[in-house]
Parts: C-alpha cells; structure tokens; sequence
C-alpha cells in the first residue's frame, strides 16, 4: 500500500509525442481507472509507471520514493496484463510462487500465501495445473493471483478484462472491485470500456490524444463533464450536442434546431452570439409537446427491452438520440421532444464546459434561509 | 482446422505423388537397399569373387579397435559441434533479439556463412589454422605454443570441430531467433515485475520456453555433425593424422572408395543409416508433444 504520484509525464517516440505532460497524485488505497479510447496513451503511461517503459520526461514517485530511473523489478509493483502473460510452461502454483521465489521467501512460508491467495480467488484447486488447461476467467484469475500474492505497493491493470466474454466480463469486474477494496491496494487500471471505470474507479482519468482531459469521481464526471470529449465519451449512449447562440445577457441559448432554452442553474459568460456547443444525454430529453418543444424526425428505432433508443434528424439536419422507457414511435414518424433545462451542459464554440457565473434566484433564496 | 481436399478420382493423389516417389526411390531406396544387401556380402580386391557372408561384416566391424575409435571419434567431435553452435547461435541470437540500431544488418552477416559450403569454410580455416601460413596459427607458434593440428591429434580434432560449428551457428542463429521472436514480450514483462533479473529471466523464462526449438536443433546438429561435416574433415585434416579425427561417415568413405572393401564400408553405412532412423524417429516422437510446455 503506498501513495503514487506522477509529475509532468511526457513520452515521445522519435516524433511523436504520445504523452503530453501528466499530472496525477493517487492517494493510498485508491483505485484510479485511466480511461481512453484506443491510441489515447493510457496503456504507455501505465507501463512508465511499470517502468516498462521510460518517460521522456517527469517523474513517478511511489510512496514517496522516486523510482523514475529504476527497473521494474526494483518498484514493488504488480501488473496483470490483458493477455494473462502468464508463464506457459509452469503450473499455477509456480506462476504465483515465482516472484516470493525470487525474493527467497521460506517454502513453507510461500506454500502458505500461495494457497491463501488461490483460496481467495477459488482456484485452490487448480494449482497443479498449467496455464493452457485453463478456461479464460480461470487464468484471469491466476494473472490476478499472481499479482496479489506478492503484497506489492501498486497494482497495475492493463485491460484485464478485455479478453474474456461479456458475462465473465461483469462478474470478474465486480470481484475485482471487491477484491481491491478488501486489500486496499492502490491501483491503477487501465480501460477503454466507459462502464467498467464508472463501475471501478475511486477515480477516473479521461485520456485523449496524450492529455488527462478530466481527473474526477465517476459521478463528478457523468455530471458536469469539462469538455465535449469527456462528455462524449462518458455515458451510453454518447451525449446529444447541439449548436447554438448566446442570447443577450447570457441567460439562455438559442438552438440552431429552433428552440431557445433558459439556463436552470443562472447566468453564463460570453457576449450576445458567442457560438456554443449544448450537450444533453439521451436519458435525459423528454417526450412532449407545447413552446420550446423540438420535432425530431425519427429514422430508427432500437428496442432494448426495457427502454427504447430513438435515433432521428432535427429541422437544423443535427441527429438527436433519445432514450425512453415509455415511448417507442415508428420509425418516419415525427416525435415532439423536450429539453428540460436543468440537463443540458453547456461548452464553448472549443469543446471546453462553461459554468454559470452568477447563481439564479433559487440559489440566492437559499442563502437568504441559510442566512 | 485441417483443411483436406478431397480427391474423386482413386488414381491422381498416387500419380500427383509419383515424381517425388521416384526421386526417393531412385536416391535413396535403390542405394541403401544396395548397401544393405552388399553389407552381407564379401568380395576380393578386384572385385572378381563375391561371397555371401552372413552378418560377418558387422561382427568384425564391432570388435575392430579403429572402428570403435572412429565411433568415439564421432561421439567426442558431435557432442563438441553440436554444444558449441548451438550455444554461439543462442547467445548471438538473444543479443540480436533486442532493439538495435543495425539489427537487421547484425541479422544478415550472420546468417551469411550458412550460404559457404563447408569445403570453402575449411579452406577458409586453414587460413587461420595453418602452421605456416594460418593467422592464430603463426601466432600461437610465436607465443611459443607447439601448434601444428597436422602433427597434434587433439589440436587436428579441435579444428575441425571448430570450422563445423561455424558452419552450423546461422542455421542454429535463425532458429532460435525466431523462437525467441515467439516468445510473449508480456510474460517477459511479467518476469521483470516480478522481480527477476535479466539472467533469472532468461533461465526461469526464456530457456524452457525455447525448449522445443533447442531440441529440434539438437536433433539435426547431431545428424550434421554426423554426416555433414564430411567435406570439412576431407578439406582440413583428411581424417589424421593418424585417424585422429576420422568420424563413422569418413571412415565408411575410405573404407569403401579407398580400401575397396565393399561389404565393410556397407556395414558402416548400414549402422550409420540405423543411427539417422533412430534419431529422427526420436524427434519426432518428442517434437510431437512440443517438449515442457
């Protein structure tokens, strides 16, 4: 258990520069998901953090020590690999044991914690066996127990998860989370898949293009996204944006689809016509007609069962995807729909969110109760 | 998933096989049919008297003393061939597996000395070796070493294990190259963050995973150096001095076309025909069940 702290990392190979400086301090007993589509860099920072790879620049500090110039086998680390990387040609037992081996641990003493562990992940049984006579939540299971065993400071996941199917996929996510809060290792995880860092992590990182865009709670996150690649990313299915227009005192925006909509939460920066960028999830837009209500054109209809995603074409030509449980129109027909203020998320013309500078009544209300 | 092509007509696979049947019967059955049945026969000198004699070609063979040295000769200069090409090529190999500038030519000198025929790589040890004219070997004489491998049996044996090793090191370079290439770099991470040096990971990790390489290769470096190694020994020492370095296929050679004595030199050729059955049939039991993992 340790504290890690990374301090302006940059990666380049040759001329590419995959890594533009990242910040990030993790506390002890965290789990931060590092979240990115593919290409992103996530996987490169989590092996200079490995020290499998050299940063080009910054620092990694674990637990207070820097460990930016040492090899990995001199961190204290552990990594389980999306692949397992487990050792083909050794049994399960001896895949455990290999690290506390090298270490020189008493063989009765690594006996002992290489059952315990394998009896915590319910593969006591399996010790005997190789690798290739395993099922793949099974060596999943090893690859785990295989970092566990050795008590490290940090736990490294680099998509664990990726190669096992759907419904193995859910349950070994949550016995991971189980796991990790029991042992309270701080742990780095890296993922592409959105619901497994909501689900994960204490705390997400959001990657793109070499940038830690947002570092935040999942919650903190899904609410109030900083920029419109954060907000896109984050959610399924993906944030609606439409353009729009700062109406004259910044009180509203006008949608280049028809409607303008009054901002819930108070008065936002910017001059009359400052071009915006209005986000709204699909969860979050009504069905229902009357002023300020939008026609959505609806060209596809997908049933989920419990809901219904709606896909269609507003009068500005800007596709809109809706969610609801309780509606499921034909396909070709045209559906009223509602944005209700308080949902909509508001960036500039740049992508980057913009607060409300001043608070409405109802907060200054509240204050005067308080008061 | 095999893929098998189904043939209707009973005759076409037998006649779409048939130029390569020929070519092994021609080659190889005709020959060593001929050599088996000549390895029961005995002729005079001039070849005017043949009598059938039984097994007696191979009892003499076992209980003649040059025979036996020849097959320890055989014993000491394969195991020493075989060791040290293969360890060369893997040491080469693990070096040229890394990320260097220059890789690939690093990769393709080496592999150059496959493409000398090993009468040409004798040649080209003697200029190295010889007394008189060889570079170490006028060296080593300076520094006041008694070296002459044309006088010296152990010096003549080392020499010619050295220049069939060279030969053979691409040959084993490539392979182990490749299986090194084979090789996860993600279990070798998983090593290296387990804890485990560069040397413990080569050993724990590397080695075994390569198992099934190196036995492959010990199987056909053992043939090699039984019977590839032929025109080395002819070009560098002649199998002396005094039969020093005669391995079982030189002997059988000068048995035969030298000597003139038929039916011996087919009893050798019989033994050693035996010898490659043996070692393939090992291999390929083994090479089967892919060795340790």
């Amino acid at each position: 258990m340790a504290t890690l702290e990374l301090q302006g990392i940059r990666k380049s190979f040759g001329t590419t520069h995959v890594l533009h400086g990242i910040d990030l301090a993790v506390a002890e007993g965290e789990m931060i998901v590092i979240v990115g589509a593919s290409g992103c860099g996530k996987s490169t920072l989590l092996r200079i953090v490995a020290g499998l790879e050299t940063a080009t620049e910054g620092r990694v500090i674990i637990a207070g020590a820097d460990v930016t110039r040492l090899e990995p086998k001199d961190r204290d680390i552990a990594m389980v690999f999306q692949n397992y990387a487990l050792y083909p040609h050794m049994s399960v037992f001896d895949n455990m044991a290999y690290g506390l081996k090298i270490r020189g641990l008493p063989k009765a003493e690594i006996r002992a914690r290489v059952q315990q562990t394998a009896d915590l992940l319910g593969i006591g049984q399996l010790l005997e066996r190789k690798p290739r006579q395993l099922s793949g939540g099974q060596r999943q299971r090893v690859a785990m127990g295989r970092a566990i065993v050795r008590e490290p400071k940090l736990f490294l996941f680099d998509e664990p998860l990726s190669n096992l199917d759907a419904k193995l996929r859910v349950q070994m996510r949550a016995e991971i989370k189980r796991l990790q809060r029991r042992l309270g290792v701080t742990s780095l995880f890296v993922t592409h898949d959105q619901v497994e860092a909501m689900t994960l992590g204490d705390r997400l990182v959001v990657m793109h293009e070499g940038r830690a865009e947002q570092v935040a709670t999942p919650m903190e996150i899904w609410r109030a996204p900083a920029n419109t690649y954060v907000a896109g990313f984050i959610g399924a299915p993906a944030m609606n944006f439409l353009a729009a227009e700062l109406v004259e005192g910044g009180a509203a925006a006008k949608l280049k689809a028809g409607a303008t909509i009054a901002f819930a939460d108070g008065v936002h920066p910017g001059g009359e016509g400052a071009p915006l960028i209005v986000g709204i999830r699909p969860e979050h837009i009504q069905a229902g007609s009357g002023p300020g209500s939008l026609p959505l054109k609806v060209d596809l209809v997908e049933p989920l069962g419990a809901e219904s995603l709606i896909h269609g074409a507003l009068p500005s030509g800007e596709t809109l995807t809706v969610r609801m449980s309780d509606c499921s129109p034909l396909a070709g027909s045209v559906l009223p729909v509602v944005l209700p203020p308080a949902s909509l998320h508001v960036f500039d013309a740049e992508g980057r969110r913009i607060e409300a500078v001043r608070r409405r009544e109802r907060t200054a209300a509240a204050g005067a109760v308080g008061a | 998933m095999r893929k098998r092509v189904i043939f209707n007509d009973k005759g076409l696979p037998y006649l779409l096989l048939a130029p390569q049947l020929a070519i092994t019967f021609v080659f190889f059955f005709w020959p060593a049919g001929q050599a088996i049945w000549f390895s029961f026969l005995r002729q005079d000198a001039f070849g005017i008297r043949t009598t059938f004699v039984g097994l007696e070609n191979f009892v003499e063979l076992f209980q003649d003393p040059l025979y036996l040295a020849s097959a320890w000769n055989t014993v000491v200069f394969s195991f020493w061939v075989t060791l040290v090409s293969m360890a060369v090529a893997l040491g080469l190999a693990v070096l040229a597996d890394r990320h260097i500038r220059g890789a690939g030519v690093y990769k393709t000198l080496l592999i150059w000395p496959y493409a000398i025929a090993p009468a040409v790589a004798a040649v080209l040890w003697i200029f190295i070796f010889h007394p008189q004219v060889g570079l170490l070997g006028r060296f080593l004489r300076e520094i006041g070493i008694a070296w002459d491998y044309k006088l010296n049996g152990g010096q003549a044996m080392l020499v010619v294990i050295v220049a069939s090793a060279w030969n053979q090191i691409p040959y084993n370079f490539l392979f182990f190259l490749a299986g090194l290439q084979s090789i996860p770099k993600s279990v070798l991470e998983a090593a290296a963050i387990d804890g485990a040096s560069a040397q413990r990971r080569f050993w724990t990790v590397i080695f075994p995973l390569l198992s099934p390489t190196t036995f492959f290769l010990l199987v056909v470096n053992i043939v090699f150096a039984f019977f590839g190694t032929f025109g080395v020994i002819d070009a560098l020492t002649k199998g002396g001095p005094a039969k020093a370095t005669e391995t079982l296929i030189y002997k059988a050679y000068i048995d035969g076309r030298v000597n003139l004595d038929l039916g011996s030199s087919s009893a050798q050729s019989v033994v050693l025909m035996l010898t490659v059955i043996l070692l393939t049939a090992i291999q390929f039991r083994y090479i089967e069940r892919k060795v340790h993992y």
